[in-house]
């Protein structure tokens, strides 16, 4: 701790040392992998530093076509896994929600309670079971078992922010639409839905990174390489490493994260708040 | 990952789960009978409802009965009784599982939460460049789960990676980390600490709600900064550190995406990072053992269940909610 430190200008600059210092370590890694994009594969290792001594794009040609069908394919592959469970998780999330919260019925705190207590449960212990049906039903290499959940509120941890977030907003709305004749239905559409917003905007944020990241469902589900998203499709890099070099692996990486760090630049506000309310990652 | 201690953020916490709910409720509050809108709520919840008799219950339950089976996927389910159990008592693989597992949360989950906590109380209080500094912490939360940083770590901690070059400027001189099995985990480990800026912004968060009148009241009674930081700022934050604690202990007790691409799936060298969840994948995905998985997977469950619970007993003694 700066504790020691008496007077407040002496304090405030080994704070800001010290923060330096971290945010240096933190950060380096990353500067360094963005360099090392640009640089010929055999110097990446030898190097460093961050100042690069011969500049190229070779690391990004040749990535883009390592795994035989072109980058292109993956990025489009998780935008459209992205993309839907977005959506998803925004219907079903928000109608549950909203009867949750707002919804006068004799199983309310019953189906919240559940809902809660899903929230704790390791994916893994339904993870074979859900392969099992999943491939019953004949879609294993299909995105039906990585979009349908998302269509039916399994994400538990939204319902619980919309719920919060419906909570807080006055009742005296819901009347008023309700003195004029509005139905349930009419009152979560007009009323409720656009005060959401908050709450759907940080929703959006985090599904969309999730299943960007998601690495355990597509590996389970995806086996033929022209149906991988970028995860899986990174992996197999690897997995050919020998041959494709560290600078196309470190190259098609880095644009791996590039609609994530969009996300942080843009969404910055709504990602810290949705942290700080709900203790989300 | 997710939310779970709600009384300790939300201004309006739900009911704690498993509370009495239900027939309190009959009475109709605003307009419209119970009876019409119980109607209307399971329109509303068809959705849910079939996620959460499809894909949440039915697996549930299902994995519980498997866990008493032998199946293979190809042939019908055979009960076992509790084989799966008994065979998990003897396999030193499973064993291995747990002990890495055990090492990487209790010493990744707290020098993950001190890490947050010495920066978040750094960073508060007025600094020029607050959100500037919270950014560039957060960036690598965010990041940490992807692959992408699974494959830069490989190479971070390669034989020729950064570390050992830094190392080597100190005369230490150590092959690759992630072939050493006495390191191997290490380097996991610090991934996951280098994630430290989720925990930190919840901690940002819960110092604000800290009254500023405290501080001034013990500074006026001569107490030093020392001082005011574990008589008021911890003692007050103790609620943040546990919900903290839990979230982030839930959470590496299930790492999986990591330990698999950084070990190139194998969990080695010699099961040095073979997670709980990367044995589980073996078993169940690999070998297509699918009972034994589900067994590991319920065993998984009932030992987070019990560390949250026994987290739960102890926190009585440590975390302050202010007089009662």
């Amino acid at each position: 701790m700066a504790a020691t430190v008496r007077t407040s200008r002496g304090s405030r600059l080994l704070r800001h040392a010290v923060l330096l210092l971290f945010v240096l370590l933190m950060i380096y890694p990353l500067v360094w992998m963005v360099v090392s994009s640009f640089k010929p594969s055999n110097l990446i290792l030898s190097q460093t530093g961050i100042v690069p001594t011969e500049v190229t794009l070779d690391n990004y040609v040749d990535g883009w076509d390592a795994l035989g069908s072109p980058f292109t394919l993956f990025l489009g592959n998780s935008l459209l896994i992205g993309v839907g469970s977005v959506l998803g998780n925004l219907f079903s999330c928000s109608l549950t929600a909203y009867a949750l919260a707002r919804l006068n019925f004799r199983m309310n705190k019953v189906y919240l309670a559940l809902t809660l207590m899903t929230i704790m449960l390791p994916f893994h212990v339904l993870v074979i079971p859900q392969y099992i049906l999943f491939a019953e039903l004949g879609w294993i290499n299909t995105y039906v078992p990585l979009l349908l959940p998302k269509f039916l509120a399994t994400d538990a941890v939204f319902i619980f922010l919309m719920v919060q977030f419906i909570r807080s907003l006055p009742r005296e709305l819901d009347q008023a639409a309700m003195i004029d004749g509005a139905g349930p239905f009419r009152i979560f559409w007009s009323v409720i839905l656009p005060l959401m917003q908050p709450a759907l905007i940080t929703t959006t944020i985090f599904t969309f990174i999730w299943t960007w990241n998601d690495y355990f469902g597509p590996l389970l589900y995806l086996t033929r390489t022209e149906l991988y998203t970028v995860p899986v499709a990174l992996k197999s890099l690897v997995d050919t490493e020998t041959t494709s070099g560290i600078g196309t692996m470190f190259a098609m990486s880095l644009i791996s994260l590039v609609p994530i760090v969009l996300f942080f630049v843009f969404a910055q506000r709504y990602i810290i708040k949705g942290i700080a309310t709900t203790g989300i990652k | 990952m997710m939310a779970l201690a709600s009384k300790d953020t939300g201004r309006r916490a739900p009911r704690a789960p498993g509370a009495p709910g239900g027939s309190a409720s009959r009475a109709p509050r605003t307009g419209g009978t119970a009876r019409g809108q119980g109607l209307v709520a399971h329109l509303f919840l068809l959705p849910w409802m079939i996620g959460m008799v499809g894909v949440t219950a039915g697996p549930l339950i299902a994995s519980a009965v498997l866990a008493f089976t032998d199946y293979d996927l190809l042939s019908a389910p055979q009960f076992i009784g509790l084989d799966n159990f008994t065979r998990m008592a003897g396999d030193e693989r499973f064993w291995a599982a747990v002990r890495v597992t055990l090492v990487y949360v209790l010493v990744s989950v707290p020098l993950q939460l001190a890490f947050a906590l010495f920066l978040a109380v750094v960073l508060d209080k007025g600094l020029r460049g607050l959100s500037l500094y919270r950014s560039a912490f957060y960036l690598p939360s965010l990041l940490g789960g992807s692959v992408a940083i699974a494959i830069l770590w490989r190479q971070i901690f390669g034989e020729e990676g950064l570390v050992n070059h830094v190392l080597g400027w100190f005369g230490l001189e150590l092959g690759s980390w992630l072939q050493d099995p006495s390191l191997a985990l290490s380097t996991l480990v610090v991934l996951n600490v280098w994630t430290f800026g989720s925990p930190m912004v919840i901690f940002l968060a819960g110092l604000r709600q800290i009254p500023e009148d405290l501080y001034e009241a013990a500074m006026i009674d001569g107490a030093g900064r020392v001082r005011r930081f574990w008589s008021i700022t911890i003692p007050l934050l103790t609620p943040i550190i546990f919900l903290n604690l839990i979230l982030q202990m839930i959470g590496a007790f299930q790492a999986f995406t990591q330990a698999h691409v950084v070990s190139g799936g194998s969990g080695g060298p010699l099961d040095s990072t073979l997670f709980y969840t990367l044995y589980i994948y073996q078993r169940g995905f690999v070998n297509f053992d699918m009972g034994y998985a589900s067994a590991m997977a319920w065993v998984l469950l009932l030992v987070i269940a019990a560390a949250t619970a026994a987290n739960f007993v102890v926190s009585r003694r440590w975390v302050y909610y202010g007089d009662e």
